[in-house]
């Protein structure tokens, strides 16, 4: 049952890679824009908060098109990306984890900025009438105390990465090896006849990464969360 | 000392402060809602006054008309809350060391334990605030804001959380850090009873303004309990 093919194997640590990717390079994103979105009143936030949560509502196909059209090597972003540090996403992983960092940018967001603005601000104060400037505050205090919500939009922000189809199918295609995920293995094992076996053993493989990525996080939360009511 | 004259508007309420201070401990006497805490946090640094002027000693804190404001984090003031606001995530060692970590001050082994023999909470350097009793917590927030060597103190009610039998085991470490840690505080609250213990000067604030400044016979005056 558990003797995956090579090429499943691929798709699996695949999967794991970009998901990986997508998480760790979105994430100072995220927090920047949790921040902005729950500390700063300005023209257009609204707008922001519009532009962030898109992924969440288009259908992942007209992501992955419009991704297509601006990160393809002809597109404005992408051409310019290709010529200047020779980066290329369209028909390669790095698009892969471009595209499923996209679509899981809003829940990253959305957990991380819930968790700032669950923050006490008093406890600011307090810092920088001990000599924290802003960005030493932010470091020491704020960040500290929201590492809770930090912790559960990474697991959010992975998962959805993990699972993502649409958009990533769309943008860089199913190339085994470069760009064939685990979702998308399924999908074309679906298509063919006999495939029914291994499909299963990747449906179980995808169970079995969501699960231990829900559990570890739980583990973090507490840890995080035990840490203020003390030990 | 510290001069302050401020005005600052705050919806409907309007505050208007204007007293000087010489050193010692001075109180800030009137019932809850006069405005007490914004002068303090006004001194601080924590609310910008709309008009006005505050010095501490030559040093040039707050002045409308110059354009000058120093952020709360470069003046040097420490700063007991109501509530304590120990950092949760720190441990009553690193909730001590925050401030001179955050103010670059060299370690200075001998004065951390003076003031921690002071407050006599050296058992207490390992556990998280969330696992201390309310006398405890205020007693660490003393050392924290002592141990960043603030020009000034600030101690904004810092036994109003506390019951009455804590309140009694906390004023004698009042007393000794009034005797010992040789910092000008500014002391606020209702209770002329804690006062009393403390305080040499007293400015008298009722609805956002300053009835009186003088000693301790201003605690006998009807209107404060």
């Amino acid at each position: 049952m558990f003797n995956l093919t090579p090429e499943e194997w691929a798709a699996v640590a695949l999967s794991l890679r970009i998901a990986l990717v997508a998480t760790i390079v979105a994430l100072p994103f995220g927090i920047a824009v949790a921040w902005v979105l729950a500390r700063k009143d300005f023209w257009g936030k609204a707008l922001l908060d519009g532009v962030v949560h898109l992924p969440l509502v288009l259908p992942p196909v007209v992501t992955g098109y419009l991704l297509l059209i601006w990160f393809g090597r002809r597109g404005p972003v992408g051409g310019f990306l290709d010529s200047t540090f020779g980066i290329v996403f369209s028909f390669r992983w790095t698009g892969a984890a471009l595209a499923c960092g996209i679509m899981a940018f809003p829940l990253l967001v959305r957990a991380i900025r819930l968790s700032f603005e669950a923050i006490d601000r008093r406890l600011e104060d307090a810092a920088s009438t001990l000599g924290a400037g802003r960005f030493w505050m932010f470091v020491t205090v704020t960040l500290p105390l929201a590492l809770p919500g930090i912790i559960a939009g990474m697991v959010l922000c992975f998962a959805k990465a993990l699972g993502e189809f649409g958009a990533t199918i769309t943008f860089v295609s199913n190339i085994p090896g470069e760009t064939q995920t685990i979702s998308a293995a399924i999908y074309t094992l679906t298509q063919v006849p006999g495939g029914d076996a291994a499909a299963m053993r990747l449906v179980i493989v995808a169970v079995v990464i969501a699960l231990a990525a829900l559990v570890a996080s739980e583990w973090f939360a507490r840890r995080a969360g035990m840490r203020y009511h003390g030990d | 000392m510290l001069c302050v004259d401020v005005e600052k508007k705050l919806g409907e309420f309007a505050l208007t402060a204007k007293f000087e201070t010489a050193g010692g401990v001075t109180a800030l006497f009137g019932p809850s809602g006069s405005g007490k805490t914004s002068i303090v946090n006004m001194i601080a640094g924590l609310v910008t006054p709309d008009r006005g002027r505050i010095a501490l000693g030559d040093a040039v804190l707050f002045d409308s008309a110059a354009r000058i404001n120093v952020p709360p984090h470069r003046r040097r003031i420490g700063y007991v809350f109501q509530e304590g606001r120990l950092f949760p995530h720190l441990t009553v060692a690193q909730n001590l060391d925050y401030g001179r970590w955050m103010s670059a001050l060299p370690a200075d082994t001998a004065e951390r334990e003076r003031i921690v023999a002071l407050l006599d909470i050296g058992h207490l350097l390992s556990r998280r605030p969330g696992k201390l009793s309310g006398g405890e917590r205020q007693r660490v927030a003393f050392g924290r804001a002592l141990l960043m060597k603030p020009r000034l103190l600030l101690l904004d009610e810092p036994l109003a959380s506390l019951d009455r039998v804590r309140k009694l085991e906390i004023l004698p470490y009042l007393a000794r850090l009034r005797d010992e840690a040789e910092v000008p505080m500014i002391y606020v609250s209702h209770q002329a009873g804690e006062i009393v213990k403390l305080a040499s000067q007293v400015v008298r604030i009722e609805d956002g303004a300053v009835l009186a400044t003088g000693g301790l016979e201003l605690l006998d005056a009807e209107g404060a309990q």
